[in-house]
């Protein structure tokens, strides 16, 4: 009997991989993924804190938006974001897992902060930026490429190979403020050429970020006809897909990595630039501030599409400043928003699961043919 | 001289226990083919249950029993550290999502909920302020009473608390059971080639979800004797800093290899402190020494993939989510 039970054993659970799902569903799925996990949220938020979790979200809407100032700190933030993600995205098209945008991003910063100290007061400004922006896109892509070169050739690692490289441009970093601090002992470089404003990225119609903004949004569309409409870009899908694809159709794989990794440096140099010469006006280990890390989400989270994008790097900023204000309004940690992050992001990257695939229960399978047995 | 140098290796000693205890789980997590970018994270809930565990167990008036002093933030790290393994293994084997982005998803989380609970746990539950929990520290802390008697190599070798025997017990029977047991030896072929494994018979799913469940309670294990041994009970602000990310740095350092890890564990926290031990260091080129541990790893992964040794390769499906039907 048991033996015969054995038999008819069949799984109550079957996964088969779907087809493209059509684009609205899936981005149904997500949006459903992005409720349950605000849900949850808030039932953590109650738990931890007895709120009321609706307050809560409306005290984050209006900590984001509630005023222009804090609107346009927002759209900044999210443009930085945006800048890196970008940036990683070709790397990550060609299943090349770069988790060292971090550091590249700083060692672009090193470079502009570098720039406006020794020559923010000597040179014209228009010698000066595009020095301040060639110098900090050569740091950013040589900071890449080092990890590519060695992939290429010789098949290292890259992931654990530009995870370390991080913690290289950091203490490189530490290392050049003890020789920048100001005032001296503060280990903290503190605003560069404050007076002067010298290396300074000029206002824009009085806004002081709009500048960097606009450079993101050129390059959110120049990133997104490369990939979709350059021969280059269809030269990393295809290695990143199937590298015996690529080999048999002749394209050069060492060649590719080398090239794309350079551009991936190179707009991490340019957010670099962006952030010390624009926002900052100062370097410190933190000045990415994990921003590296969150880029990989962000980029994976819209699958690699540069205008979706641009909605996934807006989200996750608007949840990092919102739970950092409903942190302050309620005087709790700060941390706060890390909690609340990681749990949307759990939801986001399961909710893919069911996008890719398509799962059977067979209930009905079962009892049907138990019918037919008896 | 030689007691400067006592005090370095005892020092580094004490540096590298949280790295072998990290690095003991990540290999057996990697042993399966799971890449954890996590750990930092998991090493931070580790940390912070036992601190939770034992916080509650002192505030809640009873006499306090040494034994349950130690026990219950251990049992409380090792089943915190779990559940965050078991949110990755869930995530990344039944839900089949991308390594790196569900590791570096679950350290955004368990950074946050570490740095938020130890600030605000005594706020939320208590009078406020800062926790300590200076009685738990001292069980932990407690050594062999007759270690200082024995001279130099009593200071050097037996003053430290349990749980830095405990983590090279661990290395050692990690190593024992990946490298001569039929479990160790199914383990290795999942991470290897999980198809190859599957057609034999081994039930893949169940060796990742329990590789990866017990590697991260054991990587667990190194924030609880960060905060419990080495701070001696209480939490600071993202003070336990980036020694997951060393950790993970030691596994390729160790080669996969538990029993490499137990010295190599030493010699990355000699090379954590190293600065402060060379005399006349300005501050700058302290800093450059602080950059030590991460040049070694990186030079280490270098010569591995050019000699291409094969024993010292990672598992070669490291990364990559298994699914039977797949191709």
């Amino acid at each position: 009997m048991s033996k015969e039970k054995k038999q008819h054993h069949e799984q109550l659970v079957r996964i088969s991989k779907r087809d493209q799902m059509v684009f609205w569903k899936s981005w149904l799925v997500r949006l459903a993924a992005i409720v349950l996990a605000l849900i949850l949220c808030a039932f953590v938020i109650v738990l931890i804190t007895g709120y009321n979790p609706l307050e809560v979200y409306s005290s984050m809407w209006s900590g984001t938006f509630g005023s222009a100032r804090k609107v346009w700190l927002t759209l900044q933030k999210t443009a930085m974001l945006l800048c890196i993600s970008l940036a990683v995205t070709p790397a990550y098209k060609m299943r090349f897992w770069n988790i060292g945008a971090e550091g590249q991003v700083l060692i672009g910063c090193l470079a502009t902060a570098a720039c406006m100290i020794y020559f923010g007061e000597s040179m014209p400004p228009a010698l000066l930026f595009p020095v301040m922006f060639l110098a900090s896109v050569a740091a950013g892509a040589i900071w890449a490429m080092i990890p590519a070169v060695f992939r290429a050739k010789w098949g290292t690692n890259e992931t654990l190979f530009t995870l370390m490289m991080n913690y290289v441009a950091m203490q490189l970093v530490s290392y050049f403020i003890t020789f920048w601090e100001n005032p001296a002992g503060s280990n903290s470089v503190g605003i560069i050429n404050s007076m002067s404003k010298g290396g300074w990225l000029p206002e824009l119609f009085g806004q002081k970020y709009l500048l960097n903004i606009l450079i993101v949004a050129v390059l959110t569309v120049l990133m997104f006809i490369y990939l979709k409409y350059s021969k280059q870009g269809y030269e990393l899908t295809v290695v990143g897909e199937s590298e015996n694809t690529a080999r048999y159709i002749g394209i050069n794989i060492k060649k590719v990595i080398i090239r794309t990794l350079l551009i991936s440096g190179a707009i991490c140099g340019i957010a670099g630039f962006m952030l010390v010469a624009g926002t900052d006006h100062t370097i410190s280990t933190n000045t990415v501030g994990g921003m590296g890390f969150t880029a990989i989400m962000v980029s994976w989270l819209a699958k690699f599409n540069p205008i979706v994008m641009t909605l996934a790097s807006f989200l996750l900023t608007f949840l990092s400043r919102g739970a950092g204000e409903i942190a302050t309004a309620l005087r709790l940690n700060q941390s706060v928003s890390d909690i609340l992050t990681g749990i949307i992001l759990f939801f986001i990257i399961g909710c893919e699961f069911f996008i890719n695939y398509k799962v059977t229960f067979h209930f009905r399978a079962r009892s049907h043919k138990k019918e037919v047995r008896e | 001289m030689i007691d400067i140098i006592a005090t370095f290796v005892k020092q580094a000693i004490i540096q590298g226990v949280p790295l072998l205890y990290g690095s003991t789980g990540e290999i057996i997590t990697e042993k399966s083919g799971n890449l954890n970018l996590g750990i930092p994270g998991i090493m931070y809930i580790g940390g912070i249950s036992s601190v939770i565990g034992a916080y509650f167990y002192e505030s809640s008036g009873v006499e306090l029993n040494p034994v349950l002093c130690v026990l219950i933030p251990l049992f409380c790290a090792f089943f915190g550290s779990m559940l965050m393994a078991l949110i990755y293994s869930f995530l990344t084997i039944t839900l089949r999502a991308n390594q790196n982005v569900t590791g570096l998803a679950l350290t955004t989380f368990g950074v946050g909920v570490g740095n938020f609970f130890g600030g605000s746990l005594s706020s939320l539950f208590g009078e406020g302020g800062s926790i300590s929990l200076i009685r738990t520290g001292e069980c932990f802390k407690a050594t062999l009473p007759f270690a200082d008697k024995l001279g130099l190599f009593g200071k050097t070798f037996l003053s430290f608390g349990f749980l830095a025997y405990l983590s090279i017990i661990i290395a050692l029977v990690a190593s024992w059971v990946l490298n001569h047991t039929r479990v160790g030896l199914n383990l290795r072929a999942v991470g290897e080639n999980p198809a190859t494994a599957d057609a034999a018979g081994i039930n893949v799913t169940r060796y990742k979800y329990l590789a990866t469940c017990i590697g991260g309670g054991i990587a667990g294990l190194g924030g609880l004797y960060f905060i419990m041994d080495y701070i001696g009970g209480a939490w600071t602000n993202g003070g336990f800093g980036d020694r997951g990310w060393l950790a993970i740095a030691l596994v390729i350092f160790a080669l996969w290899k538990p029993k490499h890890s137990i010295l190599g564990s030493i010699l990355f926290g000699g090379l954590y402190i190293v600065y402060l031990y060379i005399p006349g260091l300005s501050r700058s080129s302290q800093e450059i020494f602080k950059m030590l541990p991460y040049v070694v790893t990186i030079v280490v992964l270098v010569i591995m993939s050019i000699r291409k040794r094969h024993e010292n390769q990672p598992p070669a499906s490291l990364g990559l989510s298994y699914f039977r039907e797949e191709r």
